[in-house]
């Protein structure tokens, strides 16, 4: 969905290369630079209550400069500054070894393997729903609707049962967040794969009735091909689903571990900082995990030798 | 013998126009010179990327040229378009399908602000002149390509202008429709006199239709010729099997063989 | 066609249930042989399909008069799991039939429905038949029962998250739209926040639900927020992707008209944008709800359909949460359902509504 959305809306450039990739990053940068700004100075009129309170309780006369210096430098701020958040982050991160319980890496990488686990599991079954749908009638006709309908329903409400039904079951936490993460990203790789196992020419399909390929070649020669675009495209939107299930994997039972964990124990203890800075840490990590994914598409894409160009885009 | 601009429809002078593309300039049109007077029916005929689409909009003001002078209507083509001095018909029908067939013929009356009933009235006017009277209520997808060309054509002729500017709009036609539809855009010219540019692949059109032809060639886009066109008015599809319609069909394609390199 | 060794197999297995322990009477197995010899008939598919359904309905009954007497369960009702797996054949068959019926649409619906019978069904036998713990799996009767029992618990919970739903739809998907239009008219700002909106699709936003809570207090608000925020983007991408995604002639055709920038959004580019903002506005049905749910796992006054899943999986009263995600489900599809109505009504003539 956002993601064709914005290819629609590229366009060529005139110029070179890099004065093309200037003139694209430029505006990014005045928008961040002015999101800073506005941030900044959300900090110091969010804070300002409690640091007014804090600066009168000293006795000492302050002025506008003490404010915003107190504003910003707050221990448990209602709003931190961004400095603080890369602060914290920057310690987290590089200050503690990795399998310490207070590196975010550490917390990243719990997240993570629960979040690759359910996008495979998730994966693996989309691609077989798919498959089944187009080949059976009965399947099409049958379950895509209740495939559809899925989406309407607010999946995300079962994970605290399946955490705690499958923890009551002997299986440890990363497979009842797999689970999670699973149901999630299925439905994005099923429709796609659908629409992309659906996707050749009429023309295509009548060549190979002419050489009476069976439909399971037809499955595996043209069909499966034709989907991969289709498939990288969902694949892109499953894993961003996969880590939000995953992180909401973590809430119910109060995990120890996991960026989920920390949000929830960030929420519990008032420490705002900590909540940021683990949030800063799960965006890093799903923007990774979808470049990634359209790093493979464009390798597995140069191998088939596809043009350059996606597929499907709007509506 | 030169008539005061403002009595030309259209004049242009050393009128060229150089596109800055990412590999080379390309010269979509080199020192055209061309004076259409009001009332003609003018031919733009060439090969793909001659320039003639170019210079239509030009005079449309879809386009600015780089060089050379243009005037339409006797003022700059940028103020001939806000004075609404012409209408304009595309290859593709280009309808609303939000909209039935009257409310898209009404549409350039909503945007320079009519009332509603004469909105009403000039509409039904104009689909009755291309002969689409009881269509009012269909949406597009319902009517054919052909009655979807009229329909573009009759909302071009709603805010009555002077000019019509049409870009190949029977191009996607089938033969049969695009005759029918010559010898109805010939009859409603002769009824209402405009001054019309019409651009096209097809010698047979070009010839039928207009009383002067514009042959274009390519790389650089250019005029090679101006060919008078002496059949009678009044013409019905009968003439293109004189042989006056072949002699001039002759000229033009000589013109074309001599202008069009083969080599590319 | 039904394949016939299928059917074959289907009545064999359905004889055989009959005569095991746990089994269903022999009506059942009166009835299975009925059917099942009918559909080996030629017969035109809506009277198959007809027959099939009042044969699958009553066998179906049988088994369950068999599992409301006390009787052996799990393993040694070996007569009960063959007749299931004659009937799940024999649904198989039937459906194959009725995917052939499309018209009229009513009728195009009894696959999905029957499919959906057919698992609702199974799962209450496999769940009243094995005597699986009602902490692990609760058959839907139950489910239904805790429905039926909790609702004056359930109800202001449901209202409860529905305020903060709609509300959070309503602003997000608002505030999308307005700051696309601004975007749309100052493309500096169009290139600045459309990749960084792209990105937010790869950040899990449900996360800064507990700092919503810190501002906006525990109450409502703070999950209207959540689901403010992450409507915001779906809207702003694909209001964007509608309206650039304008015909250059229809754009051209404008110009001609010398009509203004106003007057081209409001004729041309926004009803041509309509089928993206009604796409965008469904996603956002189900985004919403699903993140007031979520935000509500994080800290929530004592109502809330995510409170309640979350207190009442704390006590292990797991037909309580079914019941609460059954009514968070059938309330997600019915908003949804909704906004596809009012989009068929705005979006008619889009070419999708055309049958070929």
């Amino acid at each position: 969905m956002t993601t064709e959305a914005s290819a629609a809306l590229a366009g060529p450039l005139p110029g070179g290369r890099w004065q093309a990739a200037g003139s694209r990053a430029w505006p990014v940068a005045v928008v961040v630079a002015v999101g800073l700004l506005v941030w900044y100075a959300a900090a110091v009129w969010l804070n300002a209550p409690r640091v007014i309170e804090r600066l009168d309780g000293l006795g000492q006369p302050w002025g506008a400069p003490e404010l915003v210096a107190a504003a910003w430098s707050m221990e448990r701020p209602v709003m931190p500054a961004p400095h603080q958040i890369a602060l914290d982050w920057w310690g987290s991160v590089f200050g503690n070894a990795i399998d310490s319980p207070r590196s975010l890496v550490f917390h990243a990488g719990v997240t993570l393997s629960a979040t690759l686990l359910g996008f495979v599991f998730g994966m693996l079954l989309g691609v077989a729903l798919a498959v089944g749908v187009v080949s059976s009638r009965v399947l099409d006709r049958g379950l895509l609707p209740w495939v559809i309908a899925s989406q309407t329903i607010p999946i995300l409400a079962i994970a605290p049962m399946v955490v705690v039904v499958l923890g009551s079951l002997g299986y440890p936490p990363l497979i009842s967040k797999a689970v999670i993460s699973m149901y999630l990203c299925f439905f994005p790789v099923t429709i796609g794969m659908v629409k992309g196992l659906r996707s050749p020419e009429t023309l295509q399909l009548d060549l190979l009735r002419t050489y009476s390929a069976t439909p399971s070649q037809t499955l595996r020669k043209l069909r499966l091909p034709a989907a991969l675009p289709f498939l990288f495209a969902s694949a892109r939107v499953a894993i961003a689903t996969s880590l939000v299930g995953a992180i909401v994997g973590e809430l119910p039972t109060g995990a120890a571990a996991g960026l989920g964990a920390r949000l929830l124990s960030g929420s519990y203890f008032g420490q705002t900082i900590q909540i940021w800075s683990a949030l800063l840490m799960a965006a890093l990590l799903g923007v990774t995990l979808v470049a990634a994914v359209g790093v493979l598409e464009r390798l597995v894409g140069r191998w088939m030798g596809s043009a350059p160009a996606a597929p499907g885009r709007g509506r | 013998m030169s008539p005061p601009a403002e009595s030309l429809a259209v004049q242009a002078q050393d009128l060229s126009l150089v596109f800055q593309t990412a590999d080379a300039p390309v010269t979509a049109l080199d020192r055209i010179n061309l004076s259409i007077a009001r009332g003609e029916f003018v031919s733009f005929i060439g090969p793909s990327g001659c320039g003639k689409t170019t210079l239509m909009r030009v005079i449309a003001d879809l386009e600015r040229a780089t060089a050379g002078r243009i005037s339409v209507n006797g003022v700059s083509p940028q103020q001939a378009r806000q004075a609404r001095a012409y209408g304009y018909v595309f290859q593709a029908a280009a309808l609303y399908p939000w909209r039935n067939v009257l409310n898209n013929v009404m549409l350039p009356l909503e945007i320079i602000g009519l009332p509603a009933a004469e909105r009403r009235a000039r509409a039904e006017r104009q689909l009755e002149l291309v002969g689409l009277e009881g269509f009012e209520r269909k949406f597009p997808w319902q009517l054919s390509g052909g009655m979807q060309q009229r329909v573009s054509i009759a909302r071009a002729l709603a805010c009555e202008p002077d000019m019509l500017l049409m870009d190949e709009p029977f191009g996607a036609l089938d033969e049969i429709t695009r005759d029918h539809l010559n010898e109805q855009l010939l009859r409603l010219w002769e009824r209402t006199g405009k001054t019309v540019i019409f651009v096209t692949h097809s010698i047979s059109e070009a010839v039928f239709l207009s009383n002067r032809i514009v042959v274009m060639s390519p790389r650089p886009g250019r005029i090679l010729e101006l060919i008078d066109n002496d059949l009678p008015p009044g013409r019905t599809l009968d003439v293109r099997e004189t042989p006056a319609f072949a002699a001039v069909a002759h000229r033009v394609r000589v013109a074309l063989r001599a202008g069009h390199s083969y080599d590319d | 066609m039904m394949p016939r060794p299928l059917v074959m197999f289907a009545a064999l297995l359905l004889v055989g249930g009959m005569g095991q322990p746990g089994g269903p009477s022999g009506l059942l197995a009166l009835l299975g042989i009925g059917g099942v010899l009918l559909c080996l008939r030629a017969w035109p598919a809506p009277a198959l399909a007809g027959i099939g359904l009042a044969a699958l309905a009553l066998m179906a009954w049988a088994m369950l008069l068999a599992l409301s007497v006390p009787g052996p369960r799990g393993a040694d009702a070996n007569g009960l799991w063959l007749a299931l797996g004659g009937w799940a054949i024999f649904v198989w068959c039937v459906l194959d039939r009725l995917a052939l019926l499309q018209r009229p649409r009513p009728l195009g619906l009894l696959a999905p429905a029957l499919l959906g019978a057919a698992l609702l069904f199974a799962w209450e036998v496999l769940v009243v038949g094995w005597e699986v713990p009602r902490v692990l799996l609760p058959a839907p009767h139950a489910v239904g029962d805790a429905l039926a029992a909790r609702w004056h618990v359930l109800w202001p919970d449901f209202r409860q998250t529905a305020v903060a739903v709609l509300a959070g739809w309503a602003i997000g998907s608002g505030a999308g739209l307005a700051v696309a239009l601004l975007a749309d008219r100052v493309d500096f700002l169009r290139r600045g926040l459309l990749p960084l909106a792209g990105l937010a699709g790869a950040v899990p936003i449900v996360g800064i639900a507990p700092i919503m809570v810190m501002w906006f207090g525990f109450d409502w608000q703070s999950k209207a927020a959540v689901a403010a925020v992450v409507t915001f983007f779906p809207m702003l991408v694909n209001t964007l992707a509608g309206l650039a995604a304008v015909d250059t002639m229809q754009r051209d055709l404008m110009r001609t008209y010398a009509a203004g920038h106003g007057a081209t959004l409001m004729k041309l580019r926004m009803p041509s944008a309509l089928p993206f903002v009604f796409n965008a506005l469904k996603i956002n049905s189900t985004l919403a709800l699903i993140s007031a749910i979520v935000a509500e796992f994080f800290g929530s006054p004592i109502v809330g359909l995510g409170f309640r899943i979350s207190a009442e999986v704390a006590r292990m009263n797991v037909d309580v949460v079914w019941a609460a995600i059954t009514l968070a489900a059938l309330a997600g599809s019915a908003f949804y359902g909704l906004i596809a109505l009012v989009e068929r009504a705005f979006t008619f003539w889009h070419p999708s509504y055309r049958s070929s």
